[in-house]
Formats: C-alpha cells, structure tokens, sequence
C-alpha cells in the first residue's frame, strides 16, 4: 500500500447503542477542512447493527460518502470483528488517511488495524494539518504536554491518528448531500477473540463538560470534598458546568467524567474560571484552547497563570463566597 | 497455567520532568540525568500476574526492551514475586515508534515461548500512546482487551475481564493466550517485602539481543519506524495575564466585570 496517496480523508464513525460519539461529528469537521485541501472525499465508516440511519446525521456534519457496516455480529463492539471489516475497506479503497476518536474503542481499536495494515499511528493528537505533500502533521502531546511533538507518516498509508475528544470543532448541522453506501461484510466464525458477556452503563447523561459554554474547574487548593459545592454553585449562576483536575477526582470530591486534560477531556469553552489550580501541564493541554481564561490561585506564582488572561493571587475562600453573592444580586436584580 | 509475561517500561521520573529540555537545533529532548523509574501502571499489571500466579499457578516472567542499566529496575518487580525477568537489549532498538517496538516485544514473547497471558499497563507515561496492547497482540496473531479493570480467572481455561469504557464498564469472557492492558483500578500493587528484595538477588535476568529474537532490521529502530518526528516545540502560551490588585471587595468587583465582558452571562 505504500506510495499510494489518495486525498480522501476516512473516519471512524463511532457508536454504541445506536448513539454516535460526538468525536466522531468533531473528526468529520477536521477531516472536511483536510480533505478539501488535498482534493479528496470525507469518507465515514460506520458499523453496527441496525445504525443505518445514524448515516445521514454524519452526511449533515460532512460526510460525502458513508460505507454503513450493518450486521449483527457488529452489535456489539468487539475488537477482532470490527478490526477485520476496516481492514478490508481500508484495503479495498485505500484511502490516504484514516482518524478516528481516542476513545476507549478508538485506542483499542487504531492501534490493531494499523498494525495489520503495518502503518504508523500517532495517538490522542490535538491538532492535525496536511503538508505540501499531503503527509498529515500530527500534533501529539508528550511529557505531560508540556512538548508538542509533530508526527508525520511520510512512507506509509494510511497515515492514521487517534485525536482527543473534544479537539476538533463539529462543522454547523444542515441538509447536505451524500451517498450512504451498505458494505457487504465477510467475516470468519471463529478466532475473533473474547465473547460479551454483558454492558454496564454506570454514567448517566449528565450536562457534557465538551459543550459548556462556562467551565468552572477545581483543584487540589479547593482543599476538600465541602468546599466544592461553592464551585458548583459559581457554575450554576454562570450557566456552566463543573470541571477538575486529577487531585479532587482521584479524592472522590469530582467524578471521573469531570476531569480535564490529558487523560481526561478537553474543552474549550468561552470563559474558564479555574480555582486553586497549580497548572501541570496535564491538565493545561485540556483547557488552553479556552476563549477567556481566569484563575484564582493564592500562589503568587501558579504555573496556571502563565496561561491565564485574567489572573488572581488570592486564598479562592476569600474570593469566591462575596463573587457569588455578587453574581447573585446582579442576576435577581 | 504456563506462563503469564509480563511487559514492563522504565520512564524518566516525571518528578524530574521539569529538567527535560530540549535542544533548539537539533529539535531533540535532552533528559540526561533524570533517574528512571518502572512505568506506575506496569505495577498493577505485575500484580495482577501475581494473583493470577496464587489461583492458576505458572510462572511470571518480566518482558522489557530497556539498556542493560535498566537492571535495577527490572530487579524491583522481582522483589514484587515475579519468577525471572528476559531484558531485550540492542543498539539497534534505538529509536523503535509502537509499532517497531510492539514487533520487538513480540519477538520477546516467542523467543520465551508458551505464554497464556501478557499484561502491561494500559499506557506509558512518558510516551502515553497506549498502543503497545493492541500492536502486541496483532504482532502474535492473538485476541487482545484494554482498559482492564477487572480479572477474575474462573475455572479452566477460561477469563472474565471487565473493561472500562466511557460509560460504564463491558464484561467479556476469553480463553488463552490473550494479551490485556490494565488501569489502575485494577488492583493496588503490593508492597515490597524485605524478603522480597533478598529473593530478587539470585533471580535470574537474562540479557537478550537481536542475535537471540531475529527481528527483521528493516521492521525495528528509526529506519524501521513508519512515524518519524518531523518537529517538537514547547507549548507557548499566549495570554494576557492581567493580575487584579486591590482589597477583596475591589478584586471581586473587577472580577464580575471581566466575567461580564467575556459576555457569557447577561448583564
């Protein structure tokens, strides 16, 4: 497959339970902008049992063509079988890049069928953009983040990457045109690995931290589980919702789906207000693409600030009790 | 139970991160004289070969693609309870990406020969790509699970593995061989005994070249890496760190109205 450079831009349409991942309208965005530059399709590949008619939603984000995989061996997500289909289809039509989201599924998954298709994959990348000569620029995040190494594929294809949720901006929903196209799958009946013996949905639909407008994160200088209530209070007024570090989730005082950065998400929304956060850059990599940026620190000198517009230097206890009475009384009166 | 191996990494102490530098021509790190330590998630890996080890029997065996002076290292995970440890040591590893690394591995593993299990950490983190599981398993032609935050060997030849995923966790049931990735929720690594580290001295660490795995040359080091670093840059930022001064009251009237001006709420 090598030398091949076709234009097209595929992606990884991921779902569970008839419910798309929103990486995956995020990717088909990024895969627009990337493809029209090099002059080729936005190709999504989606796979499943009965998911036909997520297609058009991927057709209305950009997709101009959509392979729908829709069997019932594809039900339920399982790594041999869905690593042999896109196998195949990225055999078949050998497309210059292939992305998908780096999500529980998605870093499972790129990694095995890049290793069959012996290519390079670089993982959780934050930004992506094609050179000259179409070789994709990868930007990933290393050593807590702090580096930002540019990774480049430049002798193989598909060049593949997994990108961090929450990246990439969805293109504006609207009627577009596409062509949904059913993929006929040939799949062996054995040797495709461990059996599901059942799902567990333990987290409920909660306001997702990735589509808030304002974030108010937490840290370890919020000091316990009963301070963090003023947060959620502060959020509440500003119509935001609550975000944290690693320290108060792995305290019990936030949840996991709360935790911003490397490991965990990343947002951008339009004001982050972030509270007793010292800045290690696991945690900056998955806040500074924010519009504005405040932090109340009572270090004079938190590494937060540095990436921060508005900045201050004080004990949040003294600060944030008479700012939510304030907001309060501007908000009634 | 045969034998369940165990993948484990050395990594720069990220307590030291902050004396990484990197050189502006050449666009390289430089990490001299930051001491290593063994990948935290590896920990729980290992351990959870040790549980496996008391229910299934077997032996444990450390796998690691590390310079000979990664030894000490190697040598604390013997004094966790693993048997024996295989050191993959060659120049001409250098500069392996996952995929020419995950080649070397598994070549490791065969060259050990009559596995059941292979367990690491779910990610590295120094490099964090989480690639190796799924690469590794590829490379040996056998099933692979991530995100392990369950195992429970039940009986035969048969595992249940509970994976994480966003929201909630999957059951699944597997036979053998199998590779798996573990999260830290898995277990909590034991402590080292005393006894621990005087058993550790007379286990064995056999030191292993490309002589002994015969990986293809053209598949391992940088020549044999299909990614390449085309840059590296140090994260900037670019904000207007404006400091408000002044008395409480004065700082939270200031604030409210920087608040108001990213025009996110209504005056």
């Amino acid at each position: 497959m090598n030398e091949k450079k076709s234009a097209d831009v595929w992606v990884f349409a991921e779902q569970r339970d008839g419910e798309l991942h929103d990486v995956s309208l995020e990717l088909l965005g990024k895969a627009s902008e990337l493809a029209s530059q090099a002059g080729g399709a936005v190709v999504a590949v989606l796979m499943g049992h009965q998911v036909r008619e997520l297609a058009q939603i991927l057709v209305n984000h950009g997709a101009h063509i959509v392979f729908v995989a829709d069997d019932p061996r594809l039900g339920q997500y399982r790594l041999l079988p869905y690593t042999h289909v896109l196998e195949s289809l990225i055999k078949k039509h050998e497309p210059g890049t292939v992305l998908m989201g780096a999500t529980a599924m998605g870093v499972e998954l790129a990694p095995r069928v890049a290793a069959r298709l012996r290519t390079g994959l670089s993982a959780h990348c934050i930004d992506l953009k094609l050179d000259e000569k179409g070789n994709l620029l990868q930007m990933v995040p290393g050593w807590g983040g702090g580096i930002v190494a540019t990774i480049a594929c430049p002798d193989h294809r598909p060049q593949m990457a997994t990108v961090m949720p929450g990246a990439m901006r969805v293109l504006p929903e609207e009627e577009r045109e596409g062509r949904i196209e059913d993929v006929s799958i040939d799949l062996p009946d054995s040797n495709m690995g461990p059996e599901v013996l059942g799902v567990e949905r333990t987290v409920a639909g909660e306001q997702p931290l990735e589509k808030a407008e304002v974030v108010v994160a937490g840290g370890w200088g919020v000091g316990g589980k009963e301070n963090w209530h003023l947060l959620e209070e502060l959020a509440r007024l500003l119509g935001g919702a609550v975000g944290a570090t690693r320290p108060p989730v792995d305290e019990g005082w936030a949840r996991e789906s709360q935790m911003i950065g490397q490991s965990g998400k990343t947002v951008r929304p339009t004001l982050y207000l972030g509270i007793g956060i010292s800045g290690v850059m696991h945690h900056i990599v998955g806040m500074d693409q924010s519009k504005h940026v405040i932090s109340i620190n009572s270090n004079q000198n938190a590494d937060i600030f540095q990436a921060s517009d508005v900045i201050v230097a004080q004990d949040f206890m003294k600060i944030v009790p008479p700012l939510i009475s304030e907001l309060k009384s501007r908000v009634k009166g | 139970m045969n034998r369940i191996i165990v993948c484990v990494k050395p990594v720069p102490d990220p307590k030291h991160w902050d004396k990484v530098s990197m050189d502006p021509e050449t666009k390289t790190l430089k990490r001299e004289g930051i001491p290593l330590i063994l990948n935290p998630l590896d920990k729980h890996a290992l351990e959870a070969a040790l549980v496996l080890r008391e229910s299934h029997g077997g032996e444990v065996v450390l796998l690691s693609m590390a310079p000979p002076f990664a030894q000490p290292l190697i040598r604390e995970g013997l004094a966790m309870g693993a048997d024996r440890a295989v050191l993959l040591s060659d120049r001409v590893f250098a500069g392996s990406d996952s995929l020419a690394t995950a080649e070397i591995l598994a070549a490791g593993c065969r060259w050990i020969g009559d596995y059941d299990v292979i367990l690491c950490g779910n990610q590295s983190i120094d490099g964090s790509t989480a690639q190796i599981c799924s690469q590794l398993a590829e490379m040996l032609n056998i099933p692979n699970v991530m995100h392990v935050i369950g195992l429970e060997g039940s009986s035969g030849d048969n595992l249940v593995i509970t994976q994480k995923i966003e929201s909630g966790s999957v059951t699944l049931s597997s036979g053998f061989p199998i590779v798996l990735s573990v999260r830290k929720e898995l277990n909590k690594p034991r402590y080292i005994p005393f006894t621990g580290i005087l058993a550790a001295e007379s286990k064995e660490i056999t030191i292993v070249s490309n002589e002994d795995v015969r990986v293809d040359p053209e598949r391992i080091g940088l020549s044999g890496s299909p990614t390449k670093m085309a840059g590296m840059d140090v994260r900037k930022f670019e904000r207007k760190r404006e400091r408000l001064e002044g008395t409480v009251d004065e700082i939270v009237k200031k604030l409210v109205e920087r608040i108001y001006q990213c025009g996110v709420i209504e005056c």
